[in-house]
């Protein structure tokens, strides 16, 4: 049938049309997700209210059958390209596709009772989780321009929509509006980048953009303002500072998952972006992103922290802290150019670092939650005397501020210890400065963590409720994993380095 | 399996898994037990440990890094980071001193649960402690050595923390981010020295390596580094100052392993990684090392006159003390680290015991502001008479452990290593010699406060237990070993002299003389 309607194309236009290959093994992850996505959509629509939680197991059951398909491509281990090398399955967008599904797992499951509580849309939220991870998975195997875009409008839509959920809430509200308005500011500045560097190379498909990159000669100067804005563009997203000023305010007013997912999945997607573009598209061009990257990766460690260390809210706290998190990312990129062995260093670092700090960001949240559920305060002061009246969580919690913190045996450690290795490989005089200020943000950081750390471990517990917190098991279970991984990788990195090893993107 | 490939794995990993064994139990009398007789387990095992050594470093047990007991396992590829484990004869004595430490702490805790009680959480601490610590002096990989010597700091911070004095929060605070800073630095150090000297963590390695493959300048960037992070931890002045906050306010039991153990984890640091690693680096250092460490003999002497706080007197006294073990260190001789090694260990001892003294005066006074006490000999004879002990041990009376440490470290100084300016060394031992003086005097004036004459009038009336059973039962061991290695001296350095001596040959090599 389809060639009857090719072939009258081709009579009526004259010009051949030979259609794209689909490799339907390779894209089965999407196109799994997207049914998740409408069967999450139309269940919702036939079940009464008391079974809404149903929702989200189906959504957590087609989030793990996504999976499914990511090994069975990782064990045929070959490189798939389609459309002209512009979507490539490799082993760098399967491992990424698999920490954006873990992601998403997590956050349904810390999800699934503050919803049913709090008397939310639960079929839609999961849809709409769903649909951002669809964006996430496509971005990990984007190699084009444009792709890059569409995959980058797909994650961020439904996230302005969660940001909002909590739709009677003014907080809530301006969380949605910020980030939405800024988001789209952002797109524009990034778009108008992109559009220079196709005016400059006349390529969209990143492998091409490079090579032109490398030879061109007119437009060189326009070709760097290009790179800078695209840069830009995904500084707002990563929340690098100076472009941050929205993250604390909708991390802030945003239902404590939606800001859990924002802060993880949707800013890893944002470095995984920067990855493509930096380590293919634009590698050529060291010269313009290196400083940029180095003053971003500066500023965001230290602007971050410092903020970070006056907040009394929690939720507030980890906002900064995850932007000084997103600084330590960067540092990776701003070093990359340096010498021929940095660029893969580098790719292996942020892997490294993104995987880490998904699990161990994703347990501090749900601890949050866990912990809001009795407390229904965001508040550091709240977490007083934890230790006393519910030890595991307490514990529990350590384990990730620490991890936060960069202190073995917990796993962040060896994300901190990568970025260094990376910087000091390179070997430079501005790379070890850096590191040297990477080296210092690390104690500043630790601070604020150690706050927290106080209030449960030494402070009295508040008179009126020191009765243990009752955890829903969703919840216990998210916990438990991220510990146990994070723990887990802390003794034993090479489970991580494993995957960052293969992770790399081909130039 | 063979057992001298496990015997160091369960030294470290033991106290963790009993640590587990703790926090699972449901009843405190069972969570005791099973701390206890799981702290003993590789008490023993050290033991075994001891008698199997083979002293003469010579023997087929020896591996061609002079090892004892090694492990070499693949542990992070990517980095080619190794489980590389083993003993020598400057780890060992700590070793040992750890694996004793903790069990007589817990012996000590018995009945002595310091507020807010919670034993279950305090024995776990101290076990995991343990874990940190003994991991520490058997690590043969820098990164593996990073991991342990960073796992020590949370236990610890929790234990000042939690059960803590009333300025406990801002003590454990100092403390935790001091150390943090330092190793953030000395990890950054390691990574240089990754890179520069043929892509390798492993400690034997760097030590064939990297003398000649980094140049003298860039050799004095990463020592400063690894300085950092060993100074702050030892401390030198002038990195001491969390020392004393630390000190006075964590728990009697903190307090103990802390300068015990944890102390000497920043100069063994020095002894097994920056100087043998990087001799032209420790060259240029040494002076600087030497000049503080004078400085923090004299400075730590002062701090204890100007003390009115028994256990803050005691932490300056520990000021002074590594002051004279970092002396040793920094002549780069054998004799001086044979001595440093010595006082690291003489001074585990003889300062854990004056902080169990501490510890049980402030349990029945409940203050220790030495104006309110006097007349500990009346009032409690025996305790008394172990304070004074304590106290002759440490200001380095001869025949007592002090002595050792201190005495040969004064005397090494007169003629460093040839290397080194003799005239600056000299006027170093002219220095930590009239540190000695000062120390006789903080100690037998604090002594004289608190145990002479007549007891306070406040006190009339009270009636108080003097040594309890469970309070000998941790310090004999500790009593004896002072007097034991103040008399036969030999024991210990027929354990420190082999890989010292091998040492210093290595540095005489790598520097040329």
């Amino acid at each position: 049938m389809s060639g009857g309607l090719f072939g009258a194309m081709t009579g009526v236009l004259g010009t051949s049309f030979s259609a794209p290959h689909l490799d339907y093994h390779a894209l089965a992850p999407e196109i799994v997700l997207t049914a998740v996505a409408l069967i999450v959509l139309l269940v919702d629509l036939f079940l009464d209210e008391s079974r809404k939680f149903l929702v989200n197991t189906i959504a957590g059951l087609g989030i793990a059958a996504t999976a499914i398909p990511l090994v069975t491509l990782g064990l045929a281990g070959d490189t798939r390209s389609m459309f002209n090398g512009a979507y490539v399955v490799d082993d760098f967008s399967l491992v990424l596709k698999g920490v954006f599904l873990i992601a998403g797992y997590l956050t349904l499951l810390m999800a699934s009772n503050y919803l049913q509580e709090g008397d939310y849309h639960q079929g839609e939220f999961a849809f709409l989780i769903v649909c951002s991870l669809l964006g996430m998975v496509v971005m990990a195997s984007s190699r084009d321009l444009i792709t890059i875009f569409v995959a980058l409008e797909t994650l961020s839509l439904p996230a302005y929509l969660l940001a909002g959920w909590q739709k009677r809430t003014s907080k809530s509200n301006e969380a949605s509006v910020k980030y939405y308005l800024l988001g789209v500011v952002a797109s524009a500045v990034m778009l108008y980048g992109m559009s220079l560097v196709y005016g400059i190379t006349g390529e969209t498909v990143l492998t091409r953009v490079s090579d032109k990159l490398a030879t061109v000669q007119d437009g060189k100067g326009l070709a760097a303002v290009g790179i800078f804005l695209v840069i830009v563009g995904f500084a707002f997203k990563v929340s690098a500072v100076p472009f941050h000023q929205w993250a604390p305010d909708t991390y802030e007013g945003a239902p404590t998952p939606v800001t859990a997912f924002l802060s993880v999945a949707s800013k890893a997607a944002g470095f995984v972006a920067l990855m493509e573009l930096v380590f293919v598209g634009f590698f050529p061009r060291s010269d313009v992103w290196t400083p940029i990257f180095w003053v971003l990766a500066a500023l965001t460690m230290t602007v971050g922290n410092v903020l970070a260390l006056r907040q009394t809210n929690i939720v507030r706290m980890l906002a900064y802290s995850s932007i000084a998190q997103a600084g330590f990312i960067l540092v990776p990129f701003a070093v990359a150019g340096e010498r021929s062995s940095s660029a893969l260093s580098a790719q292996q670092s942020v892997v490294t670092y993104l995987v880490i700090y998904t699990l161990m960001n994703l347990g501090a949240f749900t601890l949050v939650i866990a912990v809001a559920r009795r407390t229904r305060s965001g508040e550091i002061s709240s977490y007083d005397g934890l230790f006393h009246y519910s030890p595991a969580l307490a514990v529990a919690m350590t384990v990730f501020l620490f991890a936060l913190a960069g202190i073995p045996p917990m796993g962040g450690w060896y994300a901190k210890f990568s970025v260094f290795k990376t910087a000091l490989e390179a070997g430079g005089r501005w790379s070890v400065a850096l590191a040297v200020v990477a080296a210092a943000n690390a104690v500043i950081g630790a601070t604020y963590y150690l706050k927290v750390m106080r209030s449960m471990w030494m402070n009295p517990a508040p008179a009126a409720g020191d009765k243990k917190i009752d955890v829903p098991s969703s919840l216990k279970l998210a916990i438990a994993l991220c510990a146990v991984a994070v723990m887990a990788i802390g003794v034993l990195p090479g489970l991580v380095t494993r995957f960052a090893e293969i992770a790399h993107l081909a130039q | 399996m063979d057992f001298n490939e496990w015997v160091l794995s369960l030294i470290t990993f033991l106290p963790l898994v009993v640590a587990a064994l703790v926090i699972a139990l449901p009843d405190e009398p069972s969570q005791k037990l099973i701390a206890l007789v799981g702290s003993f387990v590789p008490l023993g095992l050290i033991i075994w440990v001891l008698t199997n050594y083979d002293y003469s470093g010579k023997g087929s047990a020896v591996d061609k890094d002079g090892l004892q007991y090694a492990v070499n396992q693949s542990w992070i590829p990517l980095i080619k980071a190794r489980y590389h484990i083993g003993i020598e004869g400057i780890g060992l004595p700590l070793l040992a001193l750890s694996c004793l430490i903790i069990p007589l702490c817990i012996v000590y805790s018995w009945n002595h649960f310091p507020e807010p009680h919670n034993p279950k959480a305090f024995l776990a601490l101290m076990l995991i402690l343990e874990t940190g610590m003994n991991g520490t002096f058997i690590s043969q990989d820098l990164i593996l050595f990073f991991v342990f010597f960073e796992l020590v700091l949370l236990p610890m911070y929790f234990m000042i923390g939690v059960w803590g004095g009333p300025n406990r929060q801002y003590a454990s605070l100092k403390f935790f981010l001091y150390t943090m800073f330092g190793s953030a630095f000395m990890l950054l150090g390691f990574l240089a020295l990754y890179f520069k000297a043929g892509n390798t963590f492993q400690i034997h390695e760097l030590m064939a390596n990297a003398n000649s493959m980094i140049s003298p300048s860039t050799q004095r960037w990463i020592f400063a580094g690894l300085f950092l992070g060993f100074a702050i931890k030892v401390p030198m002045f002038p990195f001491h100052t969390w020392l004393p906050d630390a000190h006075t306010e964590a728990p009697t039991q903190g307090s103990v392993i802390l300068a015990a153990v944890l102390l000497k984890l920043g100069t063994y640091g020095f002894i097994k990684i920056a100087i043998p690693i990087l001799p032209e680096g420790a060259k240029s250092w040494s002076p600087v090392i030497g000049a503080l460490a004078a400085v923090g003999i004299i400075y730590g002497a002062l701090g204890c006159l100007a003390q009115t706080d028994f256990k803050r007197l005691i932490a300056f006294s520990s000021v002074a003390h590594m002051g004279y073990v970092m002396l040793g260190i920094s002549t780069l001789t054998s004799f001086g680290i044979n001595a440093a090694i010595f006082g690291m260990v003489a001074h585990g001892f003889i300062t854990g015991m004056l902080f169990f003294c501490a510890g049980s005066i402030k349990e029945r006074f409940h203050t220790l502001e030495i104006k309110r006490l006097g007349g500990l000999l009346k009032q409690m004879p025996k305790l008394g008479w172990v304070l004074g002990f304590a106290s002759m041990a440490s200001l380095g009376l001869p025949g007592l452990a002090g002595f050792w440490g201190e005495f040969p470290a004064i005397l090494s100084a007169y003629e460093p290593h040839p290397s080194l300016s003799q005239s600056l060394f000299r006027v170093f031992m002219v220095v930590a010699a009239v540190g000695t003086v000062f120390a006789a005097g903080y100690l037998l004036w604090m002594y004289q406060r608190t145990a002479f004459g007549e007891p306070k009038a406040e006190w009339d009336g009270h009636h108080f237990d003097d040594v309890h059973t469970e309070e000998w039962a941790a310090w004999v061991p500790m009593l004896l070993a002072i007097v034991v290695l103040g008399l036969f001296p030999y024991l210990l350095f027929k354990i420190t002299d082999v890989p010292v001596q091998s040492l210093v040959e290595h540095l005489n090599k790598a520097l040329g003389s």
